[in-house]
């Protein structure tokens, strides 16, 4: 067993970036593209639409019932299959997540919507606003507010579950790593320093979902 | 303006409206009070709609509020409504709450709403409050601001549910002024309150309530000075004591 030796890390950081650039581009889409489909998902739920809000209902237990590891692998296979060209195992992973981190959001809105108070609903409908004026411009933005901490420590377990994408071999940050340590032998400098950056990451991020949650609860 | 004929409502099989009927006439200011749970919130929250009956009419100026044809958005529009608890709305500046109807349900330009928000803010006195938000607010602000969003879609008619069971006893007066005020430049309200001082002072109607009926609907002078029924004697006696 050899000394250990981090000048690995230094010589490939422009390669662990580009790594790096996927992972935060795959958790930024997934989050956005997430958190569209989950409040329409909780929009439908809530309006109580017959059929649809049923739907809706079913689509998110069944993802909540999945591991996210055979999600991702199902799209891997399915995706291309569905479009009858490939698409790349970036774009795939990409649709896992959002159908996926969906179910999860749409939970999280549904809540934040509750959260609002039934007044405010009243009100907004006595100025003659319409039901998905009263949505738009009354009731969703007080839930995000709300809602903030929450979904930014579910934009964080995302974070650190994009690092699944280890099993389509897309090369994000933990792949780009792992490729370095392999061809260099430098297993453990490799290992040491990809967990020291997710934690940092993910600890800032949790710090700050701590404040924002302190701030609204003055 | 407003007529409301027989209408009754159930909870199941609470029946909180029984057969009430009366009228507010353009230009008329009715009082509507009761004992708590008398069913006189739930009364004035039916006739812009936002509790439906299961039976009777309410016509508001030609509508009829719970048909289907009816379009309740616009209707509701032309009826302003004052709630007890303001429900200003948090997120945006007093000024916004004032501005957000006029531009997304009148269609009026910014310029124009911010024009009209402007003139409301200073007619209920708040003008140097106009960006501050509703948490920044007193009460009583808060419901002033509350009006003025009501006013800034040029109503036909107010609707007043308790507007000054929230405040604090300092503020309920700056709330009643502006109401008055209203009440003598010709707007037609329906008030729902235990203010009888604002009652004798400028409505023309008091409409006494009690366990869902309507039990007393007379004249204000009438009905302070020689109330038709027990329950309505009974009440003045509680309510005026001190």
């Amino acid at each position: 067993m050899g000394e250990f030796d981090y000048s690995v890390i230094f010589d490939n950081i422009p390669f662990l970036i580009d790594g790096l650039k996927v992972t935060f581009l795959l958790t930024i889409l997934a989050v956005i593209g997430g958190m569209i489909l989950g409040t329409l998902l909780a929009l439908i739920r809530i309006a109580q639409i017959p059929v649809l809000s049923w739907i809706a209902a079913a689509y998110v237990n069944f993802f909540r019932s999945l591991p996210l590891i055979l999600v991702i692998f199902w799209l891997y296979f399915l995706v291309p299959l569905f479009l009858g060209r490939p698409v790349g195992s970036f774009y795939s992973v990409l649709i896992a997540f959002v159908l996926f981190e969906a179910a999860y959001y749409s939970e999280i809105i549904r809540a934040g919507i509750s959260s609002v108070r039934s007044g405010q609903i009243a009100a907004g409908r006595a100025i003659g606003l319409t039901y998905p004026q009263t949505m738009r411009h009354i009731v969703l933005p007080q839930a995000f507010r709300s809602m903030l901490p929450v979904l930014l420590t579910q934009a964080i377990v995302l974070f650190q579950d994009t690092s699944l994408v280890y099993v389509v071999g897309l090369k994000d940050f933990l792949v780009s790593a792992e490729l370095i340590a392999n061809r260099d032998q430098r297993l453990v400098e490799m290992f040491v320093f990809v967990a020291i950056v997710y934690f940092i990451f993910c600890f800032a991020g949790s710090l700050y979902a701590r404040h924002l949650q302190r701030k609204l609860a003055t | 303006m407003i007529s409301i004929q027989k209408a009754s409502k159930w909870y199941g099989d609470f029946q909180v409206l029984n057969e009430c009927s009366t009228s507010v006439s353009t230009g008329e200011v009715v009082v509507v009070c009761g004992p708590s749970g008398s069913g006189k919130s739930t009364l004035i929250k039916c006739v812009n709609g936002l509790e439906s009956i299961d039976q009777g009419e309410i016509i508001v100026d030609g509508d009829i509020v719970d048909a289907k044809k009816t379009n309740l958005n616009t209707l509701r529009s032309k009826i302003g409504m004052v709630f007890q608890s303001f429900e200003l709305f948090p997120h945006m500046s007093a000024i916004d709450n004032v501005i957000l109807g006029q531009v997304k349900v009148l269609k009026r330009t910014e310029e124009e709403a911010q024009i009209r928000a402007i003139e409301l803010m200073n007619q209920v006195g708040l003008f140097e409050h106009s960006s501050k938000f509703p948490a920044q607010l007193s009460g009583g602000q808060q419901q002033r601001v509350a009006i003025a969003r009501a006013l800034a879609m040029d109503p036909i008619a107010l609707l007043f549910d308790e507007p000054t069971s929230a405040l604090d006893p300092e503020m309920i007066n700056d709330v009643l002024d502006v109401m008055v005020d209203l009440a003598q430049e010709g707007m037609t309200m329906m008030v729902v309150t235990h203010e009888m001082g604002f009652a004798q002072k400028v409505a023309h109607r008091v409409v006494f309530m009690d366990e869902g009926r309507i039990v007393e609907d007379a004249p204000t002078d009438q009905f302070f000075n020689a109330p038709g029924s027990d329950r309505a004697r009974l009440f003045l006696s509680k309510i005026l004591t001190h």
